[in-house]
């Protein structure tokens, strides 16, 4: 076991609806699908962005597209119109996600 | 098979790109999206000045340059960009058709404004409680602006088998916009699950222009060729809800299975229950085959019937706002700047201005990225050649975030040293709009279809 950066393995996009920020995470091989699947968790998710993310996040799987989706609930100061954030619409929280450090 | 572009993602979109769509390769609708939440509230204070106003000018300038080309070419256009007042734009647009002495059908969409129903559907019994916390629209009446239904792409379609050549409509889902031409072209019926399902995943594909076709994208985007002239999407649909996604010869950028994924998870929720207003859309049954060439190949889409409801979007002013920013410089660029923020904080705290929020980032640290990139290592830190100091404050007093606009500036000259004030002047303040999104039984709106001008 090695530790590697996501941005390695996936890339991302994300967006945002209201005060939710939504991460697509997709891998950038097949095989490396299950390797995301058993490491990058909603739990992992929620630490990650501790102190970003004030509700819970959820994790929704897609092996057809090797890619996760996870929903990051209270985790825009408001929302696009409301936050006060440089980034309001979480377009960045893609990259942000690609810091995380996992177990290969 | 039918080939469907998109030329604007969003109000604010590149003017050309719809230009292009038309003139570089052959397509036989083109569809606009114009319409952000926030844009709705744009386009009322433009109203509340002007009763001509309320939707998107820079539709009707469109068609004024390509009508010519639109009309040899017969290319049909949909487009969102009636906003709050779909008859003035159509008025515009068959204004400036007759002023090129050319005949045009233009049909709008209506029926999606329940602003003026909100009382009445209160007393009802209709709470439209918000969809996020559940509470009751009641709570929020007197602030509320305006409130409009998501339409789906039926009534467009109606407008296109009444043969407008263009359709103006007011709120519609974005993907309706796409999905509209393949019920009128294939004649999909209500029960088309599928099918359905398939237009509204090829609609989501290509709603937000360039971001499916190497805009930001994030796989090898050093090597995705001309950017400059990046080519805008187009969808080849086929009866069977089959479908590519490509875009003209010859324009920059890329449509790989890589960008086409990341615009798919763009803006979704649970993937197996995308709702919209024609059906329940499942992304975890889309494959996807590079079939050619900036080509990406879609089958084997499912859906589920529609639900009961539509949603509804209901604007309100939620207070005010303002962010200030100042640059600091090496040396000590960081602490300089969190000195200022201390700074600041503590003689908004002596005015006695209280604040719902104060927001404090640091641009050129870790803004963006804040706590999942932690802050500058002690080695990195001493040697940064500038940080950018932005401050926003938000409030239901716009007395106190006027006062908060005047305390930047001061700082340049009464703070701490080697600090710009980014020639920005003094910040604005602005009025807040924040959004309601709540839902509506389908059995209290009904969109209304008509045609200009009319066939007598």
């Amino acid at each position: 076991m090695a530790k590697r950066r996501l941005v390695e393995l996936a890339h991302a996009r994300s967006g945002d609806k209201g005060d939710l920020v939504n991460i697509g995470l997709i891998t950038k091989k097949p095989e490396d699908y299950p390797i995301l699947v058993r490491e990058v968790t909603a739990e992992r998710v929620k630490e990650h962005f501790v102190g970003v993310c004030k509700g819970a996040v959820e994790r929704f799987e897609l092996p057809n597209l090797g890619a996760l989706n996870f929903l990051l609930h209270e985790a825009l100061d408001g929302g696009g119109t409301v936050a006060l954030k440089a980034d309001p619409q979480g377009k960045t929280y893609s990259t942000a996600l690609l810091r995380m450090e996992i177990e290969v | 098979m039918i080939r469907i572009a998109n030329g604007q993602g969003f109000w604010g979109d590149s003017l050309q790109a719809p230009v292009e769509q038309i003139r570089r390769g052959p397509i036989d609708y083109l569809t606009l999206d114009y319409l952000a939440e926030v844009t709705m509230s744009i386009l009322q204070k433009q109203r509340a000045r002007d009763p001509q106003a309320g939707y998107a000018r820079d539709f009707v300038e469109l068609i004024a340059r390509v009508l010519p080309d639109l009309k040899d070419r017969r290319i049909r256009v949909i487009a969102n960009a009636g906003g709050i007042n779909p008859m003035g734009c159509r008025d515009a647009v068959l204004e400036a058709a007759a002023r090129q002495n050319i005949k045009v059908k233009v049909a709008t969409v209506t029926g999606d404004d329940i602003t003026d129903r909100l009382d009445q559907f209160l007393k009802r019994g209709i709470q439209l409680k918000n969809m996020d916390t559940g509470e009751p629209l009641s709570a929020i009446q007197a602030q509320v602006e305006r409130a409009n239904v998501y339409f789906g792409a039926f009534p467009v379609a109606e407008a296109l088998s009444q043969g407008a050549e263009i359709v103006i409509t007011g709120r519609v889902a974005d993907a309706a916009l796409t999905l509209a031409p393949m019920i009128h072209e294939f004649g999909w019926k209500e029960t088309d699950w599928d099918k359905l399902s398939a237009g509204v995943i090829a609609g989501h594909a290509i709603e937000c222009g360039a971001q499916v076709t190497g805009g930001n994208c994030q796989v090898d985007w050093e090597t995705i060729p001309n950017l400059a002239d990046i080519g805008y999407p187009i969808v080849e649909a086929e009866p069977d809800g089959t479908f590519c996604v490509t875009k003209h010869a010859g324009t920059g950028g890329r449509v790989t299975v890589e960008s086409v994924k990341e615009q798919l998870l763009y803006e979704i929720g649970d993937p197996a229950q995308y709702i919209t207003p024609d059906c329940v859309a499942d992304f975890t049954t889309v494959q996807l085959d590079q079939a050619g060439p900036d080509r990406v190949r879609f089958t084997g889409i499912r859906g589920r019937p529609a639900t009961n409801y539509y949603k509804v979007s209901a604007s309100f002013t939620a207070g005010y706002k303002a962010i200030g920013s100042l640059v600091y410089t090496w040396p000590d660029a960081y602490k300089k700047a969190r000195a200022a923020d201390q700074i600041l904080r503590q003689r908004l705290g002596n005015l006695g201005l209280r604040f719902d929020a104060i927001r404090t980032e640091f641009l050129g640290a870790n803004a963006c990225h804040s706590i999942p990139a932690g802050e500058p290592t002690p080695e990195i830190e001493p040697h940064l050649p500038e940080v950018v100091l932005r401050v926003g404050v938000r409030s239901e007093n716009r007395a106190a975030v006027e006062r908060f606009t005047r305390e930047i500036a001061p700082l340049v000259l009464n703070g701490p040293p080697g600090v710009s004030g980014l020639g920005l002047g003094r910040p604005r303040v602005e009025e807040i709009v924040a959004f309601w999104p709540a839902l509506i039984p389908k059995t209290e709106v009904r969109p209304e279809v008509a045609i200009w001008p009319s066939e007598g």
